[in-house]
């Protein structure tokens, strides 16, 4: 299993589309991937479970990848909120 | 008669009998399902058939009103693809043996709800969203559409507002204006009307109700007054008033074709600002002297990577014989701030209006400034091709870019391409540094153009996106005059021309004031360039 920590910089936080292109991105994988934020969490794959859980500007989220590709999918999903979030 | 008051938000007149278009969406009936798998599938297959819609809408509006009035369809794609979605409607259509209809808006209302209670405006907004795409795919089960929208009466739409994939389903033929409730004169219906030609107020608050649904009504769209089954004098009143906007329509034309010119002889160009060369033909209709803004962003928004070299070449080199002979002055690219495209990975900013955009970007990565310079100057043989740079601040910026300039007509002429090694390069005079050290500017190149969005917003300190302190955004402001006269002044000392290609260009309360203060050229939207024309010559 492979894992990063982010803290939203972007004012607006994980809004509408930019959580979309997250998501797309995510499913390129094949390795589950999954969204948490403390207790709560949400499988990255899925738009409105993202959306649901209403990530704000200065919230850390981590991101975890497991299976096959788990490497290749951390890289890509952390340069991804490096350059939108 | 009812008066009601509003905001004129696209110019023109029209009468007719209103037609509301209720928000409000029939409650699907709960039928039971025979055969459920039947049933998902059909939903399926309305899911899909959806999702192709939405595709060719987005690409639609993209095309007729840019990236960002087109990005909503690309999240409704992304909520009909959700796993949660599909698997909410489905996991209904079998555990309670449904039909597909009531499903889908049982599943509308389930996660409109979880939007809704959400403590973050933007996210309760996206509730409207879920149950916007969700009619659709209903629409689609049913197949029958909305009826306010498949009315064969031409009629004048009222609503709270209008999604953009209401304003999309519109047939333009039936639409005699709008009116709403809610929306400013920046929203998306405002938009779209001026983009239609079709008479517009919004902003009518409560006063608009309902009831008046099937009555006669006039609308304004210039003072922005709406009359709800105006009495005789007030239909003869308006009456003449569209009469008169006729007259007006064909004072112009005697206008079309003939050159402007200032009180002192001199010729004023007045050309048109343009986004893609799909607007080459509103250009030529308006009888543009050139083009005085050709925005290139088009090229760079609503894709997945830079464009080629090739494909720019092929936009610019259209533009120019368009326009045969007459100039067209092309903006480098001016993304950042409010324009993003994913691929430039750009961070995110506190403060995009003052941060890295335009040539900023262009001075930071030369790689993707030279591929558009190579493009510019190769299409600078077919036709007469000017080279415009945005948000210039210093001297050692322009120095800058003149050796990239130079770098690109080196490496064209060793590789033996044709272009014109005169084409004219010049600077948009937008930001107060700009304007002030314009005289040391002046003999760095061949033109300015003044951006007098961007200069009003930077000298006022007031951002033009916050509808809340346009109180305080004096478009008229003798300070941004007083930035465009020294402009003008030092662009003459230096023996240059000085344009201005903002919004101001087609304010004709200062026609009188710029011609004075000796501009050389108007750029503005094609439909304002005789308007323009006619202040000018008449007098």
């Amino acid at each position: 299993m492979k894992r990063f920590q982010y803290t939203i910089k972007d004012p607006a936080g994980l809004h509408a589309r930019p959580a979309g292109l997250l998501v797309q991105e995510a499913q390129k994988f094949g390795c589950a991937v999954k969204l948490a934020r403390g207790e709560k969490s949400a499988d990255l794959k899925r738009l409105f479970a993202v959306m649901g859980m209403n990530v704000k500007c200065g919230e850390t989220v981590e991101v975890t990848a497991q299976g096959d590709d788990e490497t290749a999918a951390v890289q890509a999903l952390e340069a991804f909120f490096q350059a939108h979030f | 008669m009812t008066v009601l008051h509003g905001e004129g938000v696209s110019r023109g007149v029209a009468s007719g009998k209103l037609r509301f278009l209720s928000r409000n969406a029939q409650a699907q009936p709960r039928r039971e399902a025979a055969d459920p798998e039947a049933e998902a599938a059909r939903f399926d297959k309305a899911r899909g058939e959806a999702i192709v819609q939405l595709a060719q809408l987005y690409v639609e509006t993209r095309a007729r009103l840019g990236e960002e009035q087109s990005l909503l369809f690309k999240i409704h794609q992304m909520m009909l693809e959700d796993l949660d979605y599909r698997e909410t409607v489905t996991g209904l259509i079998r555990s309670e043996k449904v039909c597909a209809e009531y499903a889908v808006d049982q599943a509308a209302a389930q996660f409109s709800a979880m939007f809704t209670q959400m403590d973050d405006r933007y996210m309760r907004e996206r509730a409207a969203d879920v149950l916007d795409v969700s009619r659709r795919v209903i629409r689609l089960l049913t197949g029958r559409e909305d009826d306010a929208l498949m009315e064969a009466e031409p009629a004048i739409i009222a609503a709270d507002d209008l999604a953009p994939s209401e304003t999309a389903r519109l047939d333009r033929e039936r639409v005699l204006a709008f009116i709403t409730a809610k929306g400013s004169a920046s929203s998306h219906t405002a938009i779209f009307a001026r983009t239609m030609g079709i008479p517009a107020v919004v902003g009518l608050g409560d006063s608009l109700l309902e009831a008046y649904s099937g009555r006669e009504v006039f609308v304004d769209g210039t003072s922005g007054e709406v009359y709800v089954e105006p009495d005789a004098e007030t239909v003869a009143g308006l009456q003449r008033r569209r009469a008169a906007e006729d007259e007006r329509r064909s004072y112009l034309e005697r206008f079309r074709g003939r050159e402007a010119a200032a009180p002192d002889g001199r010729r004023v160009l007045v050309c048109a600002n343009i986004g893609s060369p799909a607007d080459l033909g509103a250009a030529l209709t308006g009888d543009a002297d050139g083009v005085g803004l050709f925005r290139s962003e088009f090229l760079y928004l609503g894709r997945d990577d830079f464009p080629s070299e090739e494909d720019q070449y092929r936009a610019y080199r259209e533009a120019v014989e368009a326009m045969g002979g007459r100039t067209v002055v092309v903006r480098t690219l001016d993304i950042g701030a409010d324009k993003q495209a994913d691929y430039f990975r750009l961070p995110r900013e506190e403060n995009p209006a003052m941060g890295m955009r335009a040539i900023r970007i262009c001075l930071t990565r030369p790689q993707v400034f030279l591929t558009q310079l190579r493009a510019l100057y190769r299409a600078s043989a077919h036709g007469k091709l000017a080279i415009m740079f945005p948000m210039i601040t210093s001297v050692a910026e322009v120095r800058r870019i003149k050796e990239i300039c130079a770098q690109a007509r080196r490496e064209l002429e060793a590789e033996g391409k044709p272009f014109d090694g005169h084409a004219e390069l010049g600077i948009m005079i937008e930001t107060p540094a700009a304007a002030v050290i314009s005289d040391l500017l002046a003999r760095e190149v061949d033109f300015f153009s003044i951006g007098t969005n961007d200069l009003t917003q930077y000298t006022l300190a007031a951002d033009r996106q916050n509808a809340a302190i346009e109180p305080f955004c004096d478009r008229h402001h003798e300070a941004v005059l007083r930035l465009i006269r020294t402009t003008v002044e030092n662009a003459h000392g230096a023996g240059i021309w000085a344009g201005i290609c903002g919004e101001l260009a087609a304010d004709a309360a200062l026609t009188d004031i710029f011609l004075d203060m000796g501009v050389d050229e108007l750029s503005m939207t094609p439909g304002s360039i005789l308007e323009i024309k006619a202040r000018i010559l008449d007098r």
